[in-house]
């Protein structure tokens, strides 16, 4: 403890940190001060884990178009504790908004930016704006169809103002109204470089003038002596960052965030939606259309953002007593009305997403990325018991197909299907035959994983879509024609029953189709229906 | 307005304590992200990288060869090489190219009969051994397959 003591003296000689903690902590705070000034605090704390978990994210992530995807699905697939800090990050970002909100409510509501605290509400109105813009910048960065198509919205929005909206697309990096590599730089810079010292800035000076005004107090406090900030006000702070960070870590480990497919400028099915705190915006611009877009899109924001800025030199009455500003409670009420009220009408009239939201994080088997005729094939092999001779993996009564394709010529290998062994015939027909020769003889690695781990109702699947022919309309994995759609990723934009219907009457799910009904019995409509849905984009 | 001690002392442990948690559950997942390697890391797998006949027993060739190596999320197919000597019809050692005292490139050194690294003056002997010069240790080996007349060079690294 000697030691200690004397470290710490030595250390406050020299830089005088002890003295500038204690007189932190021990800052008078008015007798009223208590619960509800918890916000600043609890917006800081969560400010500083977004910080901290943007650096651990930054450190296996690579910023440039598809790069950024595939980092990112390298650290939630590969990474221990990845998907935990990308949930603390995202779900963080969402919190902040809500705290950030919520803080601001409590000083509009007790008047606390009244003279001569103006300047603090003024910093921290832009701090509002920092916060959006982080989510602004943010979202674009896992470079999915979401963070794409969101994103496109966005800068087109941007692009409105008259005049100056060619320039401030140009300054987002995109040019004529393209999400590309430039878009992605200038985001990610403003996300990473510009915008964090920017907020440490800002937070400094807010709390500095919080400091240099006390905390506002109420005018019963004249009357009362003034308490110590510590341990009392940092107690309750901790207690409600800790609430905040309960909230934080339970929606990180529970609630999923979403990771969809890579980003495809070409993909027309997707529905892009902003994030939820922006949603009341996307509604109300349904409201304006035309010429009238701008009034929805600009001008009544900026006309919103100024109010808020100026609110101070707005509200010009006397301080008073919380319960006697009713017009403060009414305008905050209205506010939150007409912000539920938007976005519950933008969640029910927006059709559900073409795309899972985690569609990014399902792993990709082998037999999943080889074509049909492959996956057939095996289950050609799997079906005239191959295996009983060929055991995969290792030599046996025949040679292991596994370790080394089959060299024999393709006319050789029909005769040995066709009769393997003395008293033993094939159930196979002539198309099944050629394709498992065509298997064994060009496997690649793939091939050989789906061989022993690829399902049976898969295979089964494969099979019929096989002997049905659908290859010669649709594209599956790289392998089919194209008179009809490419089937890869069919799941995403059409359902099970959709899908059996359709096979059954495909003129009466989509009219004008030349495609021809099949009659499957109940078992192939099964089989093949979820092998489709199972081959991702 | 004072504050008893007692209820001082609460707010005091209550700030250390949740301060402490909070801390710590930032920190350990911090902790296992930076420092446990990647789930799926590529298993050793073993390739051709030259026939053995084109090899002359007791004498080291610099063998290049093409492996896919896992880089974070990238999976590359980069070139590689290895010093492979034949020892004798059916053994080979396959030298990993780089030096061990501070992994410079070194090559054979036809005329003195070792193999010579240009950084610091290192030295080894045809079998790897260190003659003269700083480096630690004799050269690090792959591990090596021969199958059907291929030398197959695998991703595992054999130090002695």
């Amino acid at each position: 403890m000697k030691t200690l003591r004397s470290v710490i003296d030595w250390l406050e000689d020299r830089t005088g940190i002890e003295s500038a903690i204690k007189h932190f902590l021990y800052e008078d705070v008015p007798a009223s001060a208590g619960w509800h000034q918890v916000l600043g605090s609890v917006a800081l704390f969560a400010f500083l884990t977004q910080v901290f978990t943007g650096m651990l994210l930054a450190g296996n992530y690579a910023p440039t178009p598809g790069e950024a995807y595939n980092s990112l699905r390298f650290i939630v697939t590969e990474l221990t504790a990845g998907q935990l800090i990308r949930g603390l990050h995202h779900w963080g970002a969402s919190l902040m908004i809500v705290i950030v909100v919520l803080h601001m409510t409590q000083v509009f509501l007790w008047g606390a930016y009244k003279k001569p605290r103006e300047a603090t509400w003024m910093v921290g109105t832009v701090l509002l704006l920092l916060t959006l813009a982080y989510g602004l910048t943010g979202y674009l960065l896992p470079w999915d169809n979401r963070a794409y198509w969101g994103t496109v919205v966005t800068t087109q929005i941007a692009s409105l103002p008259p005049g100056a909206g060619p320039y401030v697309l140009r300054l987002l990096g995109s040019d004529g109204g393209s999400i590309g590599a430039i878009t992605f730089a200038r985001f990610y810079s403003a996300h990473v470089l510009l915008l964090p010292p920017l907020t440490f800035l800002l937070i400094a000076i807010h709390v500095f003038l919080v400091r240099r005004h006390g905390v506002a107090p109420v005018p019963e406090d004249a009357a009362l002596p003034k308490k110590k900030f510590y341990p009392e006000q940092v107690f309750k702070d901790t207690v409600a960052t800790f609430i905040w960070f309960a909230v934080l870590v339970t929606m990180a480990i529970v609630v999923r965030v979403p990771l969809g497919h890579v980003a495809d400028p070409t993909d027309t099915s997707y529905i892009p939606r902003p994030e939820w705190y922006f949603l009341f915006l996307f509604q109300m611009l349904k409201a304006f259309q035309g010429p009238l877009e701008i009034v929805g899109a600009v001008i009544i924001p900026t006309l919103a953002l100024l109010a808020l800025l100026l609110a101070p030199f707005i509200d010009r009455g006397k301080a008073a007593r919380i319960r006697e500003r009713t017009g403060a409670i009414a305008i905050v009420v209205l506010a939150a009305v007409g912000w539920s009220a938007l976005t519950a009408r933008a969640i029910a009239t927006t059709p559900p997403s073409t795309e899972s939201p985690d569609a990014g994080l399902a792993l990709i088997e082998p037999w999943q990325e080889i074509p049909a005729d492959q996956l057939a094939a095996i289950g050609a092999f799997r079906k005239d018991n191959c295996g009983n001779c060929h055991t995969l993996g290792k030599s046996a009564t025949g040679p292991d197909l596994a370790k080394a394709a089959s060299q024999k010529p393709v006319d050789w290998l029909m005769t040995h299907f066709k009769q393997p062994a003395p008293n033993v015939a094939t159930q196979l027909k002539n198309p099944e035959l050629r394709g498992l020769a065509a298997f064994v003889t060009k496997r690649n690695d793939q091939g050989v994983k789906a061989w022993s781990e690829a399902p049976q109702a898969a295979v089964d699947g494969a099979m019929i879509y096989q002997a049905n022919q659908c290859g010669a309309c649709h594209k599956l994995n790289g392998v089919g024609m194209q008179t009809g759609p490419v089937l890869n990723g069919v799941a995403d934009h059409r359902t099970r029953e959709w899908l059996e219907g359709h096979f059954a009457d495909p003129q009466k799910y989509s009219p004008g189709s030349t495609m021809p009904a099949y009659k499957l019995n109940s078992h192939d409509l099964d089989r093949l229906t979820s092998y489709l849905t199972a081959i991702p984009k | 307005m004072e504050i008893t001690p007692t209820r001082r002392t609460f707010y005091s442990a209550v700030i250390a304590g949740l301060g402490g948690i909070m801390t710590a559950a930032l920190a350990a997942p911090a902790a296992a992200y930076l420092l446990i390697r990647p789930k799926s890391q590529k298993q050793s797998d073993f390739v051709p990288a030259a026939d053995l006949s084109t090899l002359t027993v007791g004498k080291p060739e610099e063998v290049v060869f093409r492996r896919t190596r896992v880089d974070g999320w990238r999976v590359l197919n980069e070139k590689s090489t290895a010093w492979v000597l034949r020892k004798d019809e059916q053994t080979v050692v396959a030298y990993t190219p780089q030096c061990t005292h501070l992994g410079c490139a070194y090559h054979w050194d036809e005329k003195e009969n070792n193999f010579l690294c240009p950084c610091h003056t290192s030295t080894f002997s045809i079998d790897g051994k260190v003659l003269t010069g700083p480096a630690p240790r004799p050269l690090d080996r792959y591990v090596t397959r021969i199958e059907q007349g291929k030398i197959l060079i695998g991703t595992e690294i054999q130090k002695s």
